[in-house]
C-alpha cells in the first residue's frame, strides 16, 4: 500500500519569510517612551500671587541666556563639569554652610532661560539638576541612580513605591522652571 | 606540479536547511515589536540626549506631540510648528487638542494623561514655553520631554 505522501513545497518558505521580513522591517518604528519628566505648576489664574519670601540662601540659581551661555548662582561658567556635585552639597548643607541651604525643604533649584534658549542646552541643564536629586534619592533609598528611576517609573508595584517613599522622605524636587525673558527675540 | 595538485574534494555550502528558521525567527521579533506610524512627522526630529530618563509604562496615558522646524521649509517656512496628531497647530490650540485627547481615556483616568514632548534640539524655549503655559492652563501638568538614553563614558 505506497500511498502517495503529501509533500508541501518549501524551497519558496524562506523566500516567503524574507518578503515579510523585508516588511517589517522597513514599516517599523522602535517605541520611544523615554524622557525627562517634570510636573508642571497649577495654571497661572488658579494661584494667586503670593508674596512668598524666599530666603537668598536657600535658592540655587541657573540662568541661561539667548546664546546659551551660563550664569550659576551669579557666575558665568563655561563648562558643567562638577556642576551636579555642587547642586548635591546645595540640597543637602542643612545649614551648615550660611551662604547655602537651611535644609532639604526648603532648598530651590531656580532655572531661569531665555526665549532663544535652544531645547538642547535647557535638557543638557535639567538632565544634571534632575541627576543631583535622583543621586540624593537613590543614596538615601540604599539603591543605585538606574534602580531608584526604574522604581519610580512603575509605582504600582509595592516594593518599588517603597523604595520612592524611602527615597523622596524629606527631600522634595524643587526644582522651578520660571517662565523665559525675552530678550532673545522670536 | 604537484604541489598544486587540487586539494581533496570537500563541501564547500552552507547548509541552508535551517535559513527558514533563523528567518521566520527574525520575522517573530519584528512583527511582536512593530508598531506602525500612525502619524506622518513633518518636522525636524533630532531628539536631545540626556542620561537621567524615566520610563512611561502606560503607553496608553501618552499624548504625543512633536516641535520643530518642519521639513518642508519652502511650504511651511523655517518657524518651529507643533504638530499633534496629522496637522499643524497653533499654540492656542493646545488646550483644545488636550481636551481631546482627555476625551479619549477613561473618565477617572483623565487626570493621569502624560503629554510627551518630542522636540527638536534646535528648537528655541520660546515656543516651548508657551506650550507649556497652554498645558498648565489645560491642567495637563504631567509632561515628559522626550530624549534619547546618553551613554555614560565610565
Amino acid at each position: 500500500m505506497a500511498r502517495a505522501t503529501p509533500d508541501i513545497p518549501n524551497a519558496s518558505m524562506a523566500d516567503i519569510a524574507f518578503l515579510l521580513l523585508t516588511f517589517f522591517l522597513v514599516t517599523t518604528t522602535m517605541p520611544n517612551n523615554k524622557g525627562l519628566s517634570i510636573a508642571l505648576p497649577p495654571p497661572p489664574e488658579a494661584t494667586p500671587p503670593e508674596d512668598v519670601k524666599i530666603q537668598e540662601r536657600n535658592m540655587f540659581k541657573i540662568q541661561i541666556n539667548s546664546s546659551d551661555a551660563l550664569l550659576v548662582e551669579g557666575e558665568p561658567r563655561e563648562d558643567v563639569t562638577g556642576l551636579k556635585e555642587e547642586i548635591k552639597k546645595f540640597i543637602l548643607n542643612n545649614g551648615k554652610d550660611p551662604a547655602s541651604s537651611d535644609n532639604p525643604e526648603k532648598a530651590i533649584v531656580s532655572f531661569k532661560t531665555d526665549r532663544g534658549t535652544s531645547h538642547k542646552r535647557f535638557i543638557e541643564l535639567l538632565d544634571i539638576v534632575q541627576g543631583a536629586y535622583y543621586d540624593i534619592y537613590a543614596d538615601q533609598a540604599g539603591v543605585t541612580n538606574a534602580e531608584f528611576r526604574e522604581a519610580a517609573s512603575d509605582l504600582t508595584v509595592p516594593r518599588n513605591k517603597a523604595i520612592y517613599e524611602k527615597g523622596r522622605a524629606g527631600i522634595p524636587l524643587n526644582i522651578s522652571i520660571a517662565d523665559p525673558t525675552k530678550a532673545g527675540g522670536n | 606540479m604537484s604541489k598544486f595538485k587540487k586539494k581533496a574534494e570537500v563541501k564547500q555550502e552552507i547548509p541552508t536547511s535551517s535559513m527558514p528558521d533563523v528567518v521566520f525567527m527574525l520575522l517573530f521579533f519584528f512583527m511582536v515589536t512593530t508598531e506602525m506610524r500612525e502619524t506622518t512627522i513633518e518636522v525636524k526630529q533630532q531628539i536631545p540626549q540626556a542620561t537621567q530618563l524615566r520610563k512611561l509604562m502606560r503607553k496608553g496615558l501618552v499624548a504625543n506631540l512633536y516641535i520643530g522646524e518642519p521639513t518642508k521649509t519652502q511650504q511651511y517656512g523655517k518657524e518651529a510648528k507643533i504638530q499633534a496628531n496629522d496637522a499643524f497647530i497653533d499654540t492656542k490650540d493646545v488646550i483644545r487638542w488636550v481636551n481631546e485627547e482627555k476625551a479619549k481615556l477613561d473618565e477617572v483616568e483623565r487626570d493621569q494623561l502624560t503629554v510627551s514632548l518630542k522636540v527638536d534640539k534646535e528648537t528655541k524655549r520660546g515656543i516651548i514655553a508657551d506650550v507649556e503655559t497652554e498645558l498648565r492652563k489645560a491642567n495637563a501638568r504631567k509632561l515628559l520631554y522626550s530624549t534619547i538614553e546618553e551613554r555614560l563614558e565610565d
